[in-house]
């Protein structure tokens, strides 16, 4: 079963000069159509201005199409009535820790979500300490969101999401602003959310390295979708992803120049641990 | 650092003032200032002298934090005791160049005057102590309520408070950040006259406005993103619930207006 299906979709800046006049047309979407199922990891890569982000935005009904359609776990985003099912299907992390928690104490935030639906008081308390569980995040609940570190605070981002028991989370770009240690616990928690809570996961990066573990990888470019398949078929196509200014893996870097120089290697090698084997393969 | 300021004036200790609800304590520091007024005579301020002081005592919060308080109304208090002091008619009891005189009456209300801001200030400096600026917009909500009714927007009004109490800290951290960045690249905050200083402020002023309007911009979206849609409808993961100690905490309340209402 589709949890995210859109067909078609187009979505236009219009630009204004100060009258009000249409100055010209941006087609940050331009014709996306993409199916994502249940349970699936799901990264979409672009560089800045690659229309990744405003795509996103169309599968929580932050955005609507101009032309063609989303449908999120079947239901239309454009369908009014079903707006609040849908953000709650589907859940979005955003890229700034600071400016998406909104509680001044970490259980305070996860909470909000779950208030906002109508949940009860009790089921409240469960829920929220269910999640930081997940995130590991429990033992933080009585603290203030201002002492945590970034990438503390985007697990707490993600815990607030979790709180509302989405199918599907949609992570737009979560570890821009993380330190390489921040960034990591982000991308194991989101990994074991996928893994052991079976949610649906759609990871907006431009970080290649975050997108290996993905089921399926579409590259975004000028609005549209350049590329698609596994990571490994992707990584092994570098010069088609640097045409699209964006760098492989260094891993993966090394792997191919040293194929181009004559070394017997595979296409498409994602880790240091798959190189060193099959380098130890080659004597 | 910026960061680790506490906002408001809460002190983080557990007591049985602490654990009350906020709106008890609203609630009574709202009474409590209405019988500073009501009291005429000084058996009256020595009764709320005692109440006070038990609920200080019950709080445990050290009374130099109340003190505190008061230097900022020093000023204030200094002018209305120096006003009322002369310039009340009545009996003088002592004048000064034969024009300016000292009243009996004069005294009389210049004396309770300072006594009445005093226990207004350190009255409310118990609630503020120890209550959290979080539990005291809740309590507001709460209290407010009936007011929906005239459609004012309680609720959204509470939720920009706590909102505003969340990114304080966030936004002077930013200030700390945007001052350095822009001494780095030589900019002057210090010296000069006033309207130079002022002036000098617009580099600082400029991007934290430009970055709060877009922090808010994204956390409309984060927040819509999470179903935010106004209170209606909305569940509370603590709501407020009279206990044992609160309907105790109003009976004391109430013993206390009448006592002090009796003899005042």
């Amino acid at each position: 079963m589709e949890i995210v299906k859109a067909k078609d979709v187009v979505y236009e800046y219009i630009r204004r000069d100060e009258e009000g006049n249409i100055e010209g047309i941006l087609k940050a979407v331009d014709g996306v159509s993409l199916d994502i199922r249940q349970g699936q990891f799901i990264a979409i890569l672009g560089h800045n201005g690659s229309g990744k982000s405003t795509l996103a935005k169309h599968m929580n009904a932050i955005l609507y199409p101009t032309e063609g359609t989303v449908w999120v776990d079947g239901k239309d985003t454009k369908d009014e009535e079903e707006l609040w099912n849908i953000r709650q299907t589907a859940g979005m992390v955003f890229q700034n820790p600071d400016n998406q928690i909104i509680g001044q104490v970490v259980e305070e935030d996860v909470g909000f979500g779950p208030e906002n639906m109508g949940v009860p008081t009790k089921e409240i308390w469960e829920r929220v300490e269910e999640s930081l569980k997940v995130l590991g995040m429990y033992k933080y609940r009585k603290h203030s969101p201002n002492k945590l570190s970034g990438g503390q605070k985007q697990r707490v981002s993600i815990a607030g999401v979790l709180a509302m028991h989405p199918k599907c989370i949609i992570l737009d770009e979560p570890t821009a602003m993380l330190d390489p240690n921040g960034r990591k616990d982000v991308i194991r928690a989101v990994r074991a959310l996928n893994d052991v809570e079976k949610i649906t996961i759609i990871l907006i990066t431009h970080y290649m390295e975050e997108t290996i573990y993905a089921d399926k990888v579409f590259v975004m470019d000028d609005g549209k979708i350049a590329m698609q398949g596994t990571p490994r078929e992707i990584f092994s196509q570098v010069d088609a992803l640097k045409s699209l200014r964006l760098d492989v893996p260094q891993v993966t870097l090394l792997a191919y120049e040293l194929k181009k120089r004559g070394v017997d290697l595979p296409d498409g090698i994602l880790t240091i641990e798959e190189l060193v084997k099959e380098l130890s393969k080659c004597h | 650092m910026l960061r680790d300021i506490t906002l408001g004036q809460y002190y983080p200790t557990d007591s049985i003032i602490h654990r009350l609800d906020p709106r008890v304590k609203l609630g009574g520091t709202i009474l409590y200032i209405l019988s500073l007024f009501f009291v005429k005579n000084i058996l009256g301020y020595l009764v709320a002298a005692l109440f006070l002081a038990l609920v200080i005592r019950l709080s445990k919060v050290p009374f130099k934090f109340m003190i505190k308080g008061m230097k900022t109304i020093l000023f204030l208090l200094l002018i209305t005791v120096i006003f009322n002091l002369f310039l009340t008619q009545g009996t003088p009891i002592v004048t000064f160049f034969g024009k300016v005189s000292i009243t009996y009456e004069g005294l009389k209300l210049a004396v309770f005057m300072a006594i009445r801001l005093t226990f207004l200030i350190i009255g409310s400096s118990v609630m503020t102590l120890t209550t959290t600026p979080n539990n005291l917009t809740d309590g507001m909500e709460r209290m407010l309520r009936p007011l929906k009714v005239l459609r004012v927007p309680v609720h959204e009004v509470a939720m920009m408070m706590s909102i505003a109490l969340r990114f304080i800290p966030i936004l002077l951290e930013e200030t700390d950040k945007i001052m350095k960045a822009q001494i780095a690249r030589g900019a002057d905050f210090e010296s000069g006259n006033l309207l130079q200083r002022a002036k000098s402020m617009v580099p600082l002023l400029v991007p934290l406005f430009i970055s709060a309007f877009r922090r808010a911009n994204d956390l409309a979206m984060a927040m819509e993103a999470r179903c935010y849609r106004g209170g209606d409808g909305r569940t509370k993961m603590k709501p407020l619930v009279y206990e044992q100690k609160d309907y105790l905490a109003y009976a004391a309340l109430a013993v206390y207006l009448v006592i002090s209402i009796g003899i005042g």
